[in-house]
């Protein structure tokens, strides 16, 4: 596939056939009583990988990070860690460590004595604890709290508590069920940054669960796009939002229009009829053959707005301006079609004032070229 | 404050103070009466607090008092715990309900019944009964109230407190031990002092289970008060009144504390 997106990587194992596999999901299921919370999922993660697992509540994404953490036993299935089959082993004896959604941070201890907690633990001699916690704490710049009780800290320091604790044994692989999610935005957006960089520099693998898709986004070097305990992508980040594997994918990164209509004419430089009629010019159908039922996704910041229908337009639509969400740095226009439909599309606000700007219940056509979209059959 | 509470709210206090604490104020007043009768007040004397530390007798029965609340309290903690712990833990082993209903059902046990019923099993097991029967007595019946305290701390516990513990490679013991227990030991010792104040003024169970040797003094004292009631009974019961009350406040307290923790814990 040509480049996607615009990220440029040089890591990328997943693409090579001879990397070995760092950690293995086999078949595995998870049952719950007649809840299925994990079904027949299978799932490779790389050394030294940013993996994200990606769902709503209830997808099975944290019941998977808790038996890769030992927490929980498959029902059926096997997980290999760097070779070694994970079956029966308790979370102590496995060579992972897990950063909890709530931090879990012991409240009767000290700063200092919850991250030397899981050194102590492995019998480390005294000097060598104290030498590791000093680094760790150095690490997530908490230096001057060392003696503090958890209650006596900030969301912000209790996260990095949290992480230094996890991050103290050296574990191969770091778990993280969604560590930012009890943080306010700006906070989120500055420790993202800063547990990548971490990642990198201490070359682990980090396994992470989260809900929120701009976080997975920013930080994961491959996605994993769960729901009903099943995966249903794999991918970079640009590859989930630009070549989504199917509607559910499509829908749940990011916002995207879908228009459902047939094939009739196959292959490149292909033609869809939607159900109003109207026929789309597409550069690619892929797979799809003459007659398939498909959807073309198109994200709204690829559809152009205008009050007259650009003339070099390859694909254009007519509607009313129904709503307008202006959100400084972009605005989004919802365009209501003559047949009820509403296609979102978004503009740059590159340039401050507009002379004649849209407004509300103005006509308007939004147009797309043949390559902005993708063909989806499920 | 009248005004804000209205009349009618301080009166209906006062009445409800005074009718539950009147008896025993009435009763520390008279403790420190001059006179020998009990109820013609003399002036101010602490002679029968002399006599009563004097008084062989009494001092017996308040050392095997104090042993038998200690033991019984200790081990009933001990048994009491984990009885919560299995109860909150282990939500869907077989037999749950009945579990938990054989643990808490000595709560509303009149106590004549529970005292009864341990009576016939000593003398059916040819059991001597002194000490020992009348502490096993005690842990029968206070364990439970340790598990009710115990349990309720549990149940707001996060769990993920005692797998990150596993996590970083603690064994299931250490966790609890290291972890779990520190974290609800405040309830642990509410539980205790719990316990330790209901073995201290048991006179029903302890009447039934002991034997020659092995008076407490609820019994020494409810024996002598048939003899007629001395101040210097009004004096025993007097420290035993301030030791149960500081029981039940540190208890209060301890558990009160623990609740601000958690609220704060809680609120952020």
């Amino acid at each position: 596939m040509a480049s996607l997106g615009s990220t440029r990587r040089t890591f990328a194992p997943w693409a090579d056939p001879t990397a070995k596999p760092y950690i293995r999901f086999e078949n595995v299921t998870k049952r719950f009583g007649d809840f299925t919370a994990v079904d027949d999922l299978s799932l490779t993660i790389y050394e030294r990988e940013f993996f994200a697992l990606l769902g709503a509540s209830g997808c099975g994404k944290t019941t998977l990070l808790r038996m890769l953490g030992g927490f929980e036993q498959p029902t059926s299935g096997r997980i290999f860690l760097d070779g070694q089959d994970m079956k029966g082993i308790p979370p102590y004896r496995r060579p992972v460590n897990m950063m909890f959604q709530s931090y879990a941070l012991f409240p009767h201890m000290t700063v200092e004595t919850n991250v030397a907690f899981g050194l102590k633990q492995d019998g480390m001699p005294k000097p060598q604890i104290a030498e590791r916690v000093a680094r760790m704490l150095k690490l997530v710049k908490l230096e001057p709290f060392a003696k503090r009780k958890p209650h006596q800290l900030s969301g912000g320091q209790r996260q990095r508590v949290a992480l230094a604790r996890s991050l103290a044994k050296r574990p191969k692989v770091l778990l993280l069920d969604e560590p930012l999610g009890a943080l306010d935005k700006k906070l989120r957006e500055e420790t993202q940054f800063e547990l990548m960089d971490l990642q990198c520099e201490l070359g682990l693998t980090f396994v992470v669960v989260t809900h929120d898709q701009e976080e997975a986004m920013t930080m994961a070097d491959r996605i994993a796009i769960m729901d009903k305990g099943k995966v249903l992508q794999v991918a970079t980040p640009a590859e989930v939002y630009e070549a989504p594997s199917c509607r559910f994918v499509a829908d749940f990164v990011g916002s995207i229009n879908t228009f459902e209509g047939s094939v009739t004419k196959a292959g490149s430089a292909a033609r869809i009829r939607d159900r109003s009629g109207a026929e789309f010019s597409v550069a690619d159908a892929g797979a799809a053959v003459a007659g398939d039922t498909v959807w073309l996704a198109v994200r709204p910041e690829k559809l152009r707005i205008s009050r007259e229908r650009p003339a070099d337009a390859e694909n254009a639509l007519d509607g009313e301006i129904w709503d307008i969400a202006y959100l400084g740095d972009m605005t989004v226009y919802n365009v209501k079609l003559d047949d009820g439909r509403v296609v979102k599309a978004s503009t740059i606000n590159s340039i401050r004032r507009l002379e004649d700007a849209l407004t509300w219940h103005d006509r308007a056509w939004v147009s797309f070229s043949a390559d902005a979209g993708v063909v989806l059959t499920r | 404050m009248a005004g804000t509470w209205g009349r009618f709210n301080v009166v209906a206090l006062a009445l409800g103070f005074a009718f539950l604490y009147l008896p025993i104020v009435l009763l520390v007043i008279y403790s420190f009466n001059e006179s020998r009768l009990v109820t013609v007040w003399a002036g101010f004397s602490t002679k029968w607090y002399v006599a009563m530390l004097n008084n062989r007798g009494l001092m017996d029965a308040a050392w095997v008092t104090a042993r038998v609340a200690f033991l019984s309290a200790t081990v009933a903690t001990v048994l009491g715990t984990m009885a919560a712990v299995a109860l909150t833990r282990y939500t869907r082993f077989r037999g749950r309900l009945l579990f938990s209903g054989i643990v808490f059902a000595p709560l509303v046990m009149p106590e004549v019944i529970t005292g009864l019923s341990l009576l016939l099993l000593f003398v059916a097991i040819n059991f001597d009964r002194g000490f020992a029967t009348v502490t096993i007595a005690h842990i029968t019946f206070s364990m439970c109230f340790v598990a009710v305290v115990v349990q309720s701390r549990l149940i707001t516990f996060d769990r993920s407190l005692e797998e990150a513990a596993l996590d970083l490679g603690a064994t299931p013991v250490k966790a609890f031990f290291q972890v779990t227990l520190p974290v609800i030991l405040p309830a642990v010792i509410a539980g205790w002092m719990l316990a330790f104040t209901l073995s201290l003024d048991d006179l029903v169970i302890a009447s039934f289970t002991s034997g020659p040797g092995a008076t407490t003094l609820p019994m020494k004292i409810y024996s002598q008060v048939r003899l007629g009631v001395t101040p210097e009974i009004n004096a025993v019961s007097t420290v035993l009144i301030a030791i149960v009350t500081v029981g039940v406040v540190v208890a209060s307290l301890a558990n009160k504390r623990q609740d601000v923790l958690r609220q704060r814990e809680a609120a952020e």
